[in-house]
């Protein structure tokens, strides 16, 4: 009896646990990345200027910022939650740092005081993570939908960035030899290694979540309560923490953008970033992450941030008007997110209409679950990214 | 009837049925047995337009016929029960019941009618369920009802009903029964499909043994009895054992003073009420109780997973009741929750990943996930509860269901608790596994494991427990030894002893 039953299979053992290269799992992902392929070839073709050395480098810079905010909001839509504040935040995280550049006077004892630019960037990064806290408690303690939490920090924190700077742009962020607090400009302008020092701030933030979800429990309770809420819970995963977190961490990748885009465009104006929460949502879902959480990784938004960034500039570098530009980037989106449903819809069709087309939540999992099984060993890979 | 021929499935690699012929008839319930994974739900799938064989045909009344989804099944009559429950728990019983097949009038849908004939589905199941209620309120076994009354609403010719009794206590299988004896008797076809062999036993009246993917036997009601299906399942005779001895009990482990926890339904009544327990090292201790006795509740209060108005709950003489789950946990107070789906697993992980989830400390070196640390575990883990699976690797919705319910198990046994609540663990698991379980907590038990196992069968209760505790409306009503009957239990519970 027991010999038969403990006949469990070793074969398939290395698909859990290994972290090396897997071509099948690359070619799964392949399609956004023959997406990105297909635009960049397509743009070359129609622009001499698409594929020149300093246009991918001024497209990168672009991509960095849909990138940091992507990488934040893929942290929350693991979870299984959406944060739309991430534009405005990025905003105000931008005009707080012109706000400190150019001073902060302490009226009681008559100074001004000039933080040196590293102190900015962390009192940045402060506000991004106190905006997160705030949607993370409105959330994991009051029970509010992500979604309406979120909405309301949209707007919030727009406000105050408009009531800071009472709707002007801050435009002088170079600060002066003599305060000691130059050098802001170097995230936005200078290069190591020919690669431009947003991209690079992309990268490394990357790499950090990337060990962050694969490597530590952190990254484990994250897309289990992103999966099964309930059930990681009764498993011991303190899932209030981790969803204040998600937020907390979304906001400081917001700032971090922020301060990005700001030293960039050297200049702090309060409506930055309007709409951004949207394109990170959209580089997330190019990136194969499911909005109902518990599926996606580091290297899938990534890809998603190229597509977006290459595909928006090359639409602005052969001329196509503004609006068509919004046509062909709705189209995108819906086009690679539709790619990367078609090996599940077989199958998961079949599911819901168990019940002649509406589809119960306990049924989506589930189909969720067994659309993944047919490529058994690929999916935990994904996550492994 | 309805005909299956040389069916075949693959998933993957992973051929799940290998050549099956099966008939249903006319009038007769024709019950399928197997052991976990042998194919028994794919099988059930493929007939209802769940899924496409690779290969095969069915025949309906004589004629070859494809059914390309559910809905088209429907058409035909044929109605399945799935072993995992597909209800909507945002909406109402009524609305389940009549989902997608809302009944419509001039203006919309008649909600008026729909809640009468759900009202009367209930009162035919002898269920005392408000047809508005919404189903994420009720209970598994009460939810499992509604799947049922939403089979029985749609008027097939044919109904499958794969494990519909796995939440259910006897008495409401004793109506169920009384329901299907009805249908028959009317001409329709039933399939059934039970881990419960007594059960199943006494409703059959073709039986079918899938093995592996291939049918190995058949027969006729007149020919077979309990050892028979055994046989032909697992190949060998065997019982599930009885209470382990020759040893003595340890310290008081458990000690539960006075607990109260509310019913989040009914305020003048609390779900668990002043209740006191203690278990000690080594103990297996049952609850037996009808479903609404408070048993989930006791064991979820226990584990922290619910609000407690009152008392108190001392592991190993420590005051836990203000822990939460994981502390709790960590001290080695841990809960196997009954509702696989919604508590038990996380549909989007593999199957390693899912019996590590709790015991992710034991695999932390300096901040970081041990590889090695966790394959160890995890393998340990698979061959302890006897998971049937491709590895560690395959996604757990590609599991059938008792091997999932496995994993549950295993996820908290892996933790290596020093008492272990089970809340209906057996919930889908073959004779076979049982038996395994059964050993594995006698094992633990020795090795001084305090053991807390709530079921609704008076026989799980013989086989494994020390002492047995009879719960009904929040209150122990009832303790007896290993030595007591059947009919003791089931009479102190409230049950009609009849069934
Ligand atoms: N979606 C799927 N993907 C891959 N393999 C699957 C899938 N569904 C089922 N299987 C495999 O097919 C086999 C038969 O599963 P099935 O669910 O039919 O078993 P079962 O007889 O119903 O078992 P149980 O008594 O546990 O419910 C199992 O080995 C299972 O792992
Ligand atoms: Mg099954």
């Amino acid at each position: 009896m027991s010999d038969t039953r403990a006949a469990t299979n070793t074969k398939g053992k290395s698909g859990l646990f290994a972290n090396g290269f897997d071509p099948v799992g690359l070619l799964l992902e392949g399609r956004a990345f023959f997406g990105l392929i297909a635009i960049i070839v397509v743009f070359s073709y129609l622009s001499p200027n698409y594929f020149t050395f300093d246009n991918l480098l001024t497209m990168s810079s672009h991509v960095a910022i849909y990138g940091l905010l992507g990488l934040g909001m893929l942290l929350v839509i693991l979870n299984g939650g959406i944060d739309l504040s991430v534009g405005s935040t990025l905003g105000l995280c931008g005009v707080m740092a012109g706000f400190f550049i150019h001073g902060v006077e302490l009226a009681p004892l008559g100074v001004t005081l000039y933080p040196p630019i590293w102190v900015v960037a962390v009192l940045v990064c402060g506000v991004g993570a106190f905006v997160g806290l705030v949607n993370g408690i409105l959330i994991a303690r009051f029970k509010v939908p992500p979604f309406v939490a979120t909405l309301g920090s949209l707007y919030a924190v727009r406000g105050i960035a408009l009531l800071i700077t009472g709707g002007l742009t801050y435009n002088n962020l170079g600060g002066k030899e003599a305060l000691g607090n130059t050098g802001f400009d170097w995230l936005g302008f200078n290069r190591l290694f020919d690669i431009p020092i947003g991209v690079l701030v992309m990268i490394v933030v990357a790499l950090i979540l990337s060990v962050v979800l694969n490597k530590t429990a952190f990254g484990r309770w994250l897309y289990a309560s992103g999966g099964n809420e309930r059930a990681a819970r009764l498993s011991g995963v303190p899932v209030k923490r981790v969803k204040i977190s998600v937020y907390v961490l979304s906001g400081i990748c917001a700032a971090i953008a922020g301060l990005v885009l700001t030293s960039e465009l050297t200049s702090a104006g309060p409506t930055a970033g309007t709409t951004y929460e949207l394109t990170a949502i959209a580089t997330v879902v190019i990136g194969g992450a499911a909005l109902t959480g518990g599926i996606g990784n580091v290297r899938g938004t990534l890809l998603g941030a190229f597509v977006i960034g290459f595909l928006s500039d090359g639409l602005v570098i052969v001329g196509v008007s503004a609006y068509w530009q919004m046509v062909f980037t709705g189209a995108v989106i819906v086009l690679a997110v539709l790619l990367n449903s078609i090996e599940y819809s077989g199958r998961a069709k079949k599911k819901s209409s168990n019940d002649g087309g509406a589809t119960p939540s306990p049924q989506k999992t589930e189909s969720a679950g067994t659309a993944a099984s047919g490529g058994a060993r690929q999916v935990p890979q994904k996550t492994a990214g | 009837m309805l005909s299956a021929r040389n069916v075949v499935k693959h998933y993957g690699g992973v051929q799940a049925l290998k050549g099956v012929d099966f008939d249903i008839y006319r009038g007769t319930v024709t019950t399928l047995f197997g052991e976990n994974g042998a194919g028994k739900s794919t099988l059930m799938k493929i007939l209802s337009g769940v899924e496409q064989p690779t290969d095969g045909q069915l025949i309906l009344d004589g004629e070859p016929v494809r059914f390309a989804s559910t809905v088209e099944a429907q058409h035909r009559g044929i109605s399945i029960i799935h072993q995992e429950l597909s209800l909507a728990p945002n909406m109402s019983v009524r609305d389940n019941i009549f989902m997608g097949r809302e009944l419509r009038r001039a203006g919309g849908v008649d909600y008026a009618e729909e809640a009468r004939q759900a009202a009367a589905l209930m009162t035919e199941l002898e269920e005392d369920i408000h047809p508005l209620t919404k189903v994420g309120d009720l209970r598994v076994g009460q939810q499992q009802i509604v799947e049922i009354a939403r089979a029985l609403s749609v008027d097939a010719r044919i109904l499958i009903m794969d494990e519909p009794t796995s939440a259910l206590s006897a008495t409401e299988v004793e109506v169920l029964f009384k329901v299907i004896r009805d249908l028959t008797a009317r001409g329709v076809a039933i399939v059934y499909i039970s881990h419960h062999l007594e059960e199943a036993l006494e409703i059959t009246d073709h039986a079918v043994v899938l093995r592996d993917g291939s049918m190995t036997a058949k027969a006729e009601r007149a020919d077979i009895d309990l050892a028979w299906i055994v046989r032909n399942m697992v190949g060998e005779n065997f019982d599930l054992g009885s209470p382990p001895t020759g040893y003595e009990f340890g310290d008081t482990l458990l000690s539960v003073q006075s607990l109260t926890v509310p019913d989040d339904s009914n305020v003048d009544r609390a779900a668990v009420d002043h209740l006191s327990l203690d278990v000690r090292a080594g103990e297996v201790v049952c609850i037996y109780g009808l479903m609404g006795a408070g048993r989930t509740e006791l064991l979820e209060a226990l584990a922290g997973a619910s609000q407690v108005s009152d008392g108190k709950v001392m592991l190993e003489g420590r005051d836990v009741t203000h822990m939460d789950i994981a502390q709790r946990i960590a001290a080695g107070l841990v809960l196997v929750p009954e509702d696989r789906q919604r508590d038990g697993l996380v549909q989007t992980m593999t199957v390693g990943r899912n019996l590590s989830l709790a015991s992710i400390g034991a695999f932390v070196k300096n901040l970081f996930l041990s590889n090695s640390g966790e394959r160890g575990l995890v393998d340990d883990s698979i061959r302890d509860v006897h998971v049937k699976t491709d590895g560690p690797g395959a996604m757990i919705g590609s599991l059938s269901g008792g091997n999932q319910q496995k994993v549950v198990i295993g996820k908290m046994v892996t933790t290596d608790p020093k008492v272990i609540l089970l809340d209906e663990p057996s919930r889908g698991i073959d004779i076979g596994a049982k038996a395994e379980v059964f050993k594995l907590l006698a094992e633990r038990a020795k090795q001084g494991l305090g053991v807390v196992y709530s079921t609704s069968e008076v026989n799980e209760c013989l086989s494994i427990a020390h002492r047995i505790i009879v719960m009904g409306r929040g209150r122990i009503v009832a303790e007896f030894g290993p030595d007591v009957s059947k009919e003791q239990i089931m009479a102190a519970s409230g049950e009609s002893v009849a069934a």
